[in-house]
C-alpha cells in the first residue's frame, strides 16, 4: 500500500503541532517553569493555629518566594500544626532564629508562610525546626474582639 | 403482565451480551497491536483521516470557547473587583474540564461516527468477510490501527484545544477587556500546577480516547450490515460515546480533584 507522502507531512505536522501545544502548556501555562530542579532542604515549625494554610502554598522571605509548605501535620501531644516546608537549595543561609508568620496575600487572598531572619551566625538546615512562629490571623476572632471593646468602651 | 418481566430480562441479557462482546474484542484489538507496530503506515493513514481532518475544528471551536469564557468570567469577576483572576479562570476550567471533555465529545462527533461508518459499511459490503476469506484478519488489519490512531490523535487534540482556548481567553482579556497581560499569565503560572492539573488533563483525555475510539470500532464492527444497521450503530457511536464521557468524567474528577 502506498500513500502520499503529503499525508505523511500533515501527520508530521499535526504531532509536531500537538506537542509545541504540550510544551507551551507546560511552560506558560502551568508552575512547572518556577520548579527548580533541586529538591532543597526541609524544615518544621509548629503553628498554633494555621487557618487555612494549603500544601504548596507559598514559603515568602522579604516578599520573594523562596520555598514551598509540603506538609501540614497535626501533633496530638502539644496541639500543634506542624508544618513542613522545603526551602529551595540556592537559599541555604537562613539564620536559625529567623521567624515564621502566617499571612495572608491581600484582604482576603491565600494564606502563606512569611520568613523573616534572625540575627544567629547558626544556619537553617535540613531538619530544623523554626522555634519562634505566629499564628494565622482569624478574621472572626479580630472582629469579635473589635466588637468587644468597642462594647466596652461606650 | 409476565411479558413485561420476559422483555427486561431479554434486554438485560443483551446488554450484557454486548458488553461481553466488547470486551473479548478489545482484547482482540490489544493481542494485534504488535502487528500495527510492523506496519506504521497503516496507523499513518488513519492519523491523517481521525487527527488531521479532526484539527481545524478542535481548533476553532478551542479558541472560540476560550474567548466565550473570558468574556463571561470577566462578568463575573470584575464585581468583585477580581479581573486579574480572569487568566486562572479560563485555563483552569480549560485545562480540568473543558479540554477534555468538549474536545472528546467533538471527535466522537467527528471522528467516532465516521469510523463506525465506514466500518459498518465494509461490512455491510462484505469487504471484512472478503478479508477473512484470504486468511487477513481484519481486525488486525482495519479495526487496530484505527482504534491506535484514536488513542494517539485524542491527546494531542485536547492539548491543542487547551492551548488554543487559554490563547483565546488571552485575546479578548488582554486585547479587548484591557486586563494586564503580566497578571495574566503569572496569576496562571502561579496557580496551575503541572502535575496536579495539566497531567490530570492529559490522563483524561487518554481515557476519553480509548473510551471512544473503542465504541467506534466496535459498533462499526458490530452493525448489522444493513443500511439502517450502519445508521443506527453510527447513531449509537455518538449517543454511547457522550454518556461514556459526562460518566468518566465525573468518577476521574471525583478521584482527582476530590480531595482539593
Amino acid at each position: 500500500m502506498r500513500i502520499s507522502r503529503s499525508i505523511e507531512i500533515w501527520v508530521g505536522f499535526f504531532v509536531a503541532i500537538g506537542f509545541v501545544a504540550m510544551f507551551f502548556l507546560s511552560m506558560q501555562v502551568s508552575n512547572l517553569s518556577s520548579i527548580s530542579g533541586e529538591p532543597g532542604y526541609d524544615i518544621t515549625a509548629s503553628f498554633e493555629n494555621v487557618g487555612s494554610l494549603k500544601v504548596r502554598a507559598p514559603v515568602a522571605m522579604a516578599g520573594v518566594d523562596i520555598g514551598r509548605v509540603t506538609a501540614i501535620d497535626f501533633d496530638p501531644k502539644s496541639f500543634e500544626a506542624v508544618v513542613t516546608m522545603s526551602i529551595e537549595s540556592k537559599y541555604s543561609e537562613l539564620p536559625s532564629d529567623s521567624n515564621a508568620s502566617i499571612l495572608t496575600a491581600g484582604l482576603l487572598g491565600e494564606q502563606y508562610v512569611g520568613l523573616e531572619p534572625g540575627g544567629e551566625e547558626e544556619l537553617l538546615e535540613d531538619g530544623s525546626e523554626i522555634e519562634m512562629t505566629q499564628s494565622a490571623l482569624v478574621l472572626e476572632k479580630i472582629i469579635g474582639q473589635f466588637l468587644f471593646s468597642s462594647d466596652a468602651e461606650e | 403482565m409476565f411479558d413485561i418481566f420476559q422483555r427486561l430480562g431479554a434486554s438485560t441479557l443483551g446488554i450484557l451480551e454486548r458488553l461481553g462482546r466488547g470486551a473479548t474484542f478489545l482484547i482482540n484489538i490489544l493481542i494485534s497491536l504488535p502487528t500495527v507496530l510492523v506496519r506504521p503506515r497503516l496507523l499513518i493513514t488513519q492519523m491523517f483521516s481521525i487527527g488531521v481532518l479532526s484539527f481545524s475544528l478542535i481548533v476553532i471551536s478551542g479558541l472560540f470557547v476560550g474567548m466565550v469564557l473570558a468574556l463571561q468570567g470577566f462578568y463575573t469577576l470584575s464585581d468583585f473587583g477580581a479581573e486579574g483572576m480572569l487568566g486562572v479562570m479560563v485555563a483552569a476550567s480549560l485545562v480540568r474540564e473543558l479540554g477534555p471533555v468538549v474536545t472528546g465529545l467533538l471527535f466522537a462527533g467527528r471522528a467516532g461516527s465516521a469510523l463506525t461508518a465506514e466500518i459498518g459499511l465494509m461490512k455491510a459490503t462484505e469487504q471484512l468477510s472478503g478479508m477473512e476469506m484470504m486468511a487477513v484478519d481484519p481486525v488486525a488489519r482495519i479495526i487496530t490501527p484505527r482504534f491506535l490512531a484514536g488513542l494517539i490523535s485524542m491527546p494531542l487534540l485536547a492539548t491543542l484545544f487547551t492551548s488554543v482556548g487559554v490563547l483565546g481567553g488571552y485575546f479578548i482579556g488582554v486585547g479587548l477587556l484591557g486586563i494586564d497581560e503580566g497578571g495574566y499569565w503569572s496569576q496562571m503560572q502561579s496557580k496551575i500546577d503541572f502535575h496536579q492539573d495539566i497531567m490530570n488533563g492529559l490522563i483524561k483525555s487518554v481515557v476519553f480516547g480509548w473510551v471512544v475510539t473503542w465504541i467506534a470500532v466496535f459498533e462499526g464492527y458490530d452493525a448489522i450490515p444493513t443500511s439502517e444497521g450502519v445508521s443506527r450503530a453510527t447513531t449509537r457511536t455518538v449517543v454511547h460515546s457522550a454518556f461514556a464521557i459526562l460518566l468518566l468524567d465525573f468518577i476521574l474528577t471525583a478521584l482527582m480533584f476530590g480531595d482539593v
